[in-house]
């Protein structure tokens, strides 16, 4: 026995590769089979009329099921945002870049997307932005059919309508 | 609530980016041993044991506890696992509590850790799945747009955040067990560190923590069987509500407000800025003390900031309801146990225990914690006085 000199092993690096199927279930499914033909939808609550976007399958805050599908447009609004100063690990994105909080036009709940084509520095809160699709060669199973969101040359919306916009940017 | 319970042990580790000196066993096991330490007992006066953690995905050890119970003297005896994602330290305490509350069990060990430098949260947290853009910049990322829309509602100036970057450090830098160790930290040094998620600096977010938290809680006859005051449990709730539903103010979560109004009747709480003597809050981001300042109660809708700006949270400053006296989140966070921390920092508070960072005479004391996307939420009320 007895080398004093070695150096101590107190750890090993031993990385993990999980690799698993995502099974849909009925409301992504029907969400996703829309998104590889371009179309964004959302869907309604039965109870509370809310829209869902992506939609999981039932309201949360009412327990029911969603059922009733609802086409959205390609236009949203910034309901909030943050710029990242950081890479995310296995994405080539390039720091600094915009994920923003985004609620399409027709849709009551937000998901988080890109920005681009914008300076980072204007980007606001109630902000008109509209979706940048992929070649359509490219489209899949995914959101990331959207590549990004780019700005609009339309007028702010107020705070207080944000998430309230029906699916032609109307009030109500 | 049931029978009595208090805290009649508390045992941390000390907190460190890397524990490289122990294994996840070791880490539970020193922590444990402190806390029965603490309370003057053994393994064997232990009936039951109660931990938690964050998701087993951090450190790829699946339900840990199993490997565990050598190292928690739990073999043969009851062992529960309890996880509520970042509020689980919290959570973890309250189900230990309510095993002695209910009459099942005399006296409790619980424990709660995370070896963040054997995990990649980011990775456990961010799996992708189809019907969202894999964009998750980790936790900053998810809460740096709520703490905008705070911003932007409250009209609070902009360096508040960095205030409280400053204040839990120094508070931090009065505790020998914490991660952080920055006592002549200033506003210019957190204003120019790195904007990692805008608003968010690297000094404005919580570290990454390898430790371990441990309670012993025992019930009313049993209580005076460990040498030092207790920590009488006088109220506790968990509250939680769905990351996304139609309408959720993310900004100020019902869950976090029910859940405060239950623990302040169980305690008989009206008025928690004048009624408690401190709090322990999980603040892992500067901005979310003036946020759960409104959402906990001690101040009004929007007015949380001005408690930050007139230095009231801080012990420094002599103000009236100092938060995180021990650092916080800001200080140390080793994700399964900061919630613990909370709560243990909380009693050892009321319990006269705290050392340089004990408020004078504390009596009443809030510890508190969240998780998930700001939708899991546990608190407990700790006294010096039995009800």
């Amino acid at each position: 026995m007895g080398d004093t000199n070695k150096e101590t092993i107190d750890s090993i690096e031993a990385p993990i590769y999980l690799k698993y199927n995502f099974t849909a279930g009925l409301a992504p499914a029907r969400f996703l089979s829309h998104l590889k033909k371009g179309i964004l939808t959302g869907q309604r609550c039965p109870k509370c009329d809310n829209v869902y976007v992506p939609p999981r399958g039932s309201c949360p805050a009412c327990g029911v099921a969603t059922e009733t599908e609802v086409v959205l447009g390609n236009k949203a609004t910034v309901q909030s945002f943050t710029i990242v100063s950081i890479p995310i690990p296995g994405n080539p994105i390039e720091p600094p870049f915009i994920v923003a909080n985004l609620v399409p036009d027709g849709a009551n709940t937000s998901f988080i997307h890109l920005m681009s084509e914008c300076v980072n520095e204007e980007v606001r809160i109630g902000q008109r932005v509209t979706a940048v699709w992929k070649p359509e060669e490219e489209w899949g199973f995914a959101m990331d059919n959207i590549r990004y969101f780019k700005p609009l040359d339309e007028p702010d919306i107020p705070v207080e309508l944000i998430g309230h916009l029906s699916v032609n940017g109307e009030e109500g | 609530m049931g029978e009595l319970a208090a805290v009649v042990g508390i045992g941390q580790t000390k907190y460190a980016s890397r524990r490289g000196d122990v294994s996840i066993a070791g880490l539970v096991r020193e922590a444990a041993g402190n806390a029965l330490e603490d309370a003057d007992l053994g393994f064997k006066d232990i009936d039951a044991v109660v931990i938690g953690k964050a998701p087993d995905m951090f450190e790829g050890v699946v339900m840990p506890e199993i490997y565990l119970t050598d190292a928690l003297g739990a073999n043969g005896k009851p062992m529960l696992r309890v996880h509520t994602a970042g509020s689980v330290g919290g959570s973890t305490a309250l189900v230990a509590a309510s095993h002695v509350q209910s009459g099942t069990f005399r006296r409790v060990l619980t424990v709660t850790f995370e070896k963040q430098s054997e995990s990649n949260a980011m990775w456990a947290l961010s799996s992708p799945q189809p019907f969202s853009v894999h964009l998750n910049a980790g936790a900053g990322g998810y809460f740096a747009p709520i703490i905008r829309e705070y911003i932007r509602r409250s009209n609070a100036p902009s360096d508040i955040g960095i205030m409280v970057a400053v204040k839990d450090r120094l508070h931090g830098a009065r505790n020998p067990l914490s991660h952080l160790n920055l006592p002549n930290i200033s506003h210019q040094e957190v204003e120019d560190s790195m904007m990692l998620w805008d608003p968010i600096r690297f000094l404005e977010a919580c570290p990454s923590s390898d430790g371990a938290c441990a309670m012993i809680i025992a019930n009313e006859e049993l209580v005076s069987e460990s040498p030092k005051p207790p920590a009488w449990i006088l109220g506790g709730a968990m509250r939680s509500e769905p990351t996304i539903y139609a309408g959720r103010d993310e900004v100020n979560p019902r869950a976090g407000r029910d859940c405060a109004k239950e623990v302040y009747a169980q305690a008989g709480i009206s008025n928690p800025r004048r009624q408690f003597d401190c709090a322990e809050v999980y603040v892992p981001f500067s901005w979310y003390e003036p946020m759960w300042l409104e959402n906990l109660g001690f101040a009004d809708q929007g007015e949380g900031w001005r408690l930050t700006l007139d230095g009231a949270t801080s012990l420094d400053e002599g103000g009236d309801i100092p938060w995180n006296c021990s650092g916080g989140v800001l200080s140390s966070n080793p994700i399964g146990a900061s919630g613990m921390i909370r709560f243990a920092e909380a009693a050892r508070q009321v319990r006269g225990d705290a050392d340089q960072h004990q408020v004078e005479n504390a009596q009443l004391a809030l510890g508190h914690a969240y998780g998930g996307g700001a939708q899991f939420f546990s608190m407990w009320v700790v006294g010096a006085r039995k009800p």
